[in-house]
């Protein structure tokens, strides 16, 4: 547990290595999580008008 | 090079190698990580912020290596009108930002214990300052125009004009006294310890072949993005037409 502790302290240094980890991980996981989103909205989005281009009056107009 | 202007067979080649730039990414971050955080040795002046190294570096590549594909896209798009040309630039654009803002924020992770400072007025640093806001620009301008086109181009010409700052920030080490240290790899060979720069090494093919797969499906994205648009004026036309 002691060698532990010791390892997450690193060296002293462990306020600045831990976040410098934690902001990578953010920004490499937060751009492919945007990225994914973005990608099914839009696919969500062109199924839509794809299935209303096939039955036009499905888009609610008189 | 112009036949892969065809959105078709370019995405035929991107969808080939999407699984094997995924599946690389996640296998070099799986052994790089444990390396870069637990197996490597301190440094003997640095101490373990060394380890910061092991993300700055990789990060730093990447904002750069992004951007001289932006840049090249960009000048391909306005020179041969390819399509897809624009289309890697856009969706590379929003990855080389946070590239960029990891190698600052990194770099300040380290500078403060090492240099004393978050933050010099270094020309490296300043350089790279200068290349987060032409990113900033580059997503701006893009978005800024009613006519997607008129953005296209605008993104594109600040994109190849702001390329000049890619050697500057290159050789910015070699042409003023910085604070920030020299390559640490080159023609002559490298002055790390194999023991820290295999992670090092592992860390950049592992930023590489990530930004090569979420690319991809920003490509993807943004292929649907000018279909739905295609759509919509065609829809708006059939409409005005049938009035």
């Amino acid at each position: 547990m002691e060698g532990f502790l010791e390892y997450l302290d690193m060296g002293g240094y462990a306020v600045w290595v831990w976040p410098a980890y934690g902001l990578v991980t953010t920004g490499l996981v937060g751009i492919l999580a945007m990225t994914l989103r973005t990608l099914k909205a839009r696919q969500k989005e062109f199924d839509e008008l794809k299935s209303l281009r096939r039955n036009p009056s499905a888009d609610g107009s008189p | 090079m112009h036949k892969f202007a065809n959105p078709t067979l370019f995405m035929r080649i991107a969808n080939a190698i999407f699984p094997w730039a995924a599946g690389l990414s996640i296998v070099l971050f799986t052994i790089g990580v444990p390396i870069a955080l637990v197996t490597s040795p301190p440094d003997y002046q640095q101490g373990d912020t060394v380890r910061i190294l092991y993300l700055h570096v990789p990060s730093a590549w990447s904002c750069m290596m992004v951007y001289g594909v932006i840049a090249s896209g960009s000048a391909a798009f306005l020179i041969w009108r390819h399509p897809m040309a624009n289309l890697v630039a856009r969706a590379s654009a929003p990855m080389g930002a946070v590239f960029t803002a990891l190698a600052l924020m990194t770099g300040m992770l380290w500078g403060e214990p090492m240099w004393g400072a978050f933050w010099v007025w270094d020309a490296r640093l300043t350089s790279t300052l200068i290349l987060f806001f032409i990113y900033l620009g580059y997503l701006a301008l893009a978005d800024a125009f009613e006519d997607p086109e008129r953005g296209d181009k605008a993104a594109a010409l600040l994109a190849v004009v702001g390329s000049v700052n890619l050697p500057i920030i290159h050789f910015s080490v070699e042409w003023w006294n910085t604070l920030h240290q020299p390559s640490i790899i080159s023609t002559s060979g490298t002055s790390v310890s194999g023991a820290m720069l295999a992670p090092m090494l592992l860390m950049v093919g592992a930023f590489t072949s990530y930004y090569v797969a979420v690319l991809i499906l920003g490509l993807r994205s943004e292929l649907l993005n000018a279909k739905i648009r295609n759509a919509r004026t065609s829809h708006a036309a059939a409409g005005q037409a049938a009035e």
